[in-house]
């Protein structure tokens, strides 16, 4: 990979705030997808191509897909964020930007949030845009559509945040990509229930207020309490060697 | 006190000491988890509605049990380990892990087996089979973190947080996996809503979950100690240890 394509994170000096450092994080990051935008491509077609194997391996049947739709595509939103997340650090890590970023001023966690945020920026909120298209496919009516979209709003960021701890601790080992799904799997588990719980619950008639709510709850304690561990899990990963 | 908390930072120390303990951990464990189960198993009085397949209780509970616990006392010794940076906390996570995968599985196993005659199948995706599914595959994560980084120092410390990581989404989880079940389920299998256990039945059972502490205290001490042999296999004391035979 040629230096031009990955320009240096440039917020060296002390007197960068940390707000502005973040910024700094963030668009840079953003400015390196954008020139390798396969890379952006791959996990939308992971996502589609994951919700187009149910018709074909399980059922066609309008009644099938539309019972089994909303869980369809959580579960292929939450493999194909999965899929993306070996990216969050490792180019960084490769090149020794990451070793430059732990060396900030700025505290650790926030800049990791930012990393984050743009990874969510470049994955999740894609996945949450191309799914009304894939929603008609399974044959969801429009209000489930309507619900499935925010839900999966709400609970993709919780995804890379919670995946950011997973990237962070196997980062540089070998075979990093099936051990951080075996990390990782089981604590999306309640996200996912309480997406597909939610949708549910609106094909119902029921009222979705609470569901959401708690959605929104896991948000705000994935965005508090994740990037810590982030944090402290890339500490030891870039200490390993 | 603090001497004392010094002194759980030494291998040594706890090399010693633990060789003193353990045969009468591995003593009271087997005394008490022999008469507990054989009590429950052939003395303790029939259950009035499922008869005589409910016995699996003086097995299974003890292991799901144990299970969850083992759990938190790895994670307590995570948080040291972060804190602290104490040799033997990790030393303990990395030993105890394997065990509390084991009697995870157990628990899931003998479950199963219960649940043919009581409920007319092998798995059901009730809550509480599910929760204990997840810790089976939290478990399984955690060894095999611990396996896949080579440096000893950087491993104990990422297992330690993936430990904590997971402490603090068990009882998401847990409740997650509750509100999902009675969303889609009524509760038909609330085996756990019996009329309240006779004595002769739940003092059996407390001393089979006691008998399987001491037990899991005892392999805990063993499987630390070969840890503590292999770490400082380069000190004075180990190598006097092996060759003497005594510390």
């Amino acid at each position: 990979m040629n230096a031009e394509a990955r320009p240096a994170a440039r917020l060296a000096s002390t007197s960068v705030g940390a707000l502005a450092a973040m910024k700094g994080v963030f668009a840079r990051d953003m400015r390196v997808a954008f020139r390798q935008r396969q890379d952006l491509l791959n996990p939308l077609l992971f996502f589609v191509m994951v919700v187009t194997l149910f018709p074909l391996g399980v059922s066609p049947e309008v009644s099938f897909l539309s019972e089994a739709g909303a869980g369809i595509l959580w579960v292929a939103a939450l493999l194909s964020v999965l899929l993306s997340l070996d990216h969050l650090f490792r180019h960084d890590f490769d090149d020794g930007t990451l070793e430059q970023l732990v060396l900030q001023p700025q505290p650790l966690f926030l800049l990791i949030l930012a990393k984050t945020l743009a990874h969510w920026v470049l994955t999740g909120l894609p996945l949450v845009m191309l799914t009304p298209v894939l929603g008609v496919m399974v044959h969801l009516d429009g209000n489930s559509i309507a619900v499935l979209c925010l839900t999966l709003l709400i609970g993709t960021p919780v995804l890379s945040l919670i995946g950011a701890i997973g990237a962070a601790l196997t980062l540089g080992l070998r075979s990093a990509g099936v051990l951080l799904s075996l990390l990782i799997i089981p604590l999306y588990i309640p996200v996912l229930i309480f997406g597909t719980g939610t949708v549910a619950a609106a094909a119902e008639g029921a009222s979705v207020g609470a569901y959401l709510a708690l959605m929104g709850a896991f948000l705000m304690l994935a965005l508090t309490l994740a990037p810590f561990a982030a944090a402290a899990a890339l500490r030891i990963s870039l200490s390993n060697g | 006190m603090w001497q004392f908390f010094h002194k759980l930072g030494s291998p040594k120390w706890f090399f010693g000491i633990s060789t003193r303990f353990m045969p009468w951990l591995l003593a009271g464990g087997l005394l008490l988890l022999m008469s507990g189960v054989i009590w429950g198993l052939a003395f303790a009085p029939k259950d009035y509605l499922q008869g005589n397949s409910y016995r699996i209780i003086f097995i299974h509970v003890p292991t799901a049990f144990m299970a969850q616990s083992v759990y938190i006392m790895m994670a307590s010794a995570a948080l040291v380990t972060l804190v602290w940076r104490m040799k033997l906390a990790d030393v303990f996570v990395k030993a105890v892990a394997p065990v509390g995968l084991i009697l995870t599985f157990l628990a899931l196993f003998t479950g199963a087996v219960w649940g043919k005659p009581t409920w007319g199948t092998w798995w059901i995706w009730d809550a509480r089979l599910t929760s204990m599914l997840i810790l089976l595959f939290l478990y399984g994560g955690v060894i095999a973190l611990d396996r896949a980084i080579n440096d000893e120092k950087s491993a104990a410390r990422a297992v330690a947080v993936l430990v904590l990581v997971g402490v603090v989404n068990i009882p998401i989880i847990k409740y997650s996996v509750e509100w999902w079940n009675t969303l889609h389920q009524p509760a038909t299998f609330k085996l756990t809503e019996k009329p309240s256990m006779p004595a002769e039945m739940w003092v059996p059972l407390l001393l089979s979950v006691l008998g399987l502490y001491l037990i899991f205290g005892w392999l805990a001490c063993v499987r630390m100690q070969t840890e503590i042999l292999s770490r400082e296999q380069r000190t004075r004391w180990v190598k006097e240890f092996v060759t003497k035979g005594r510390v």
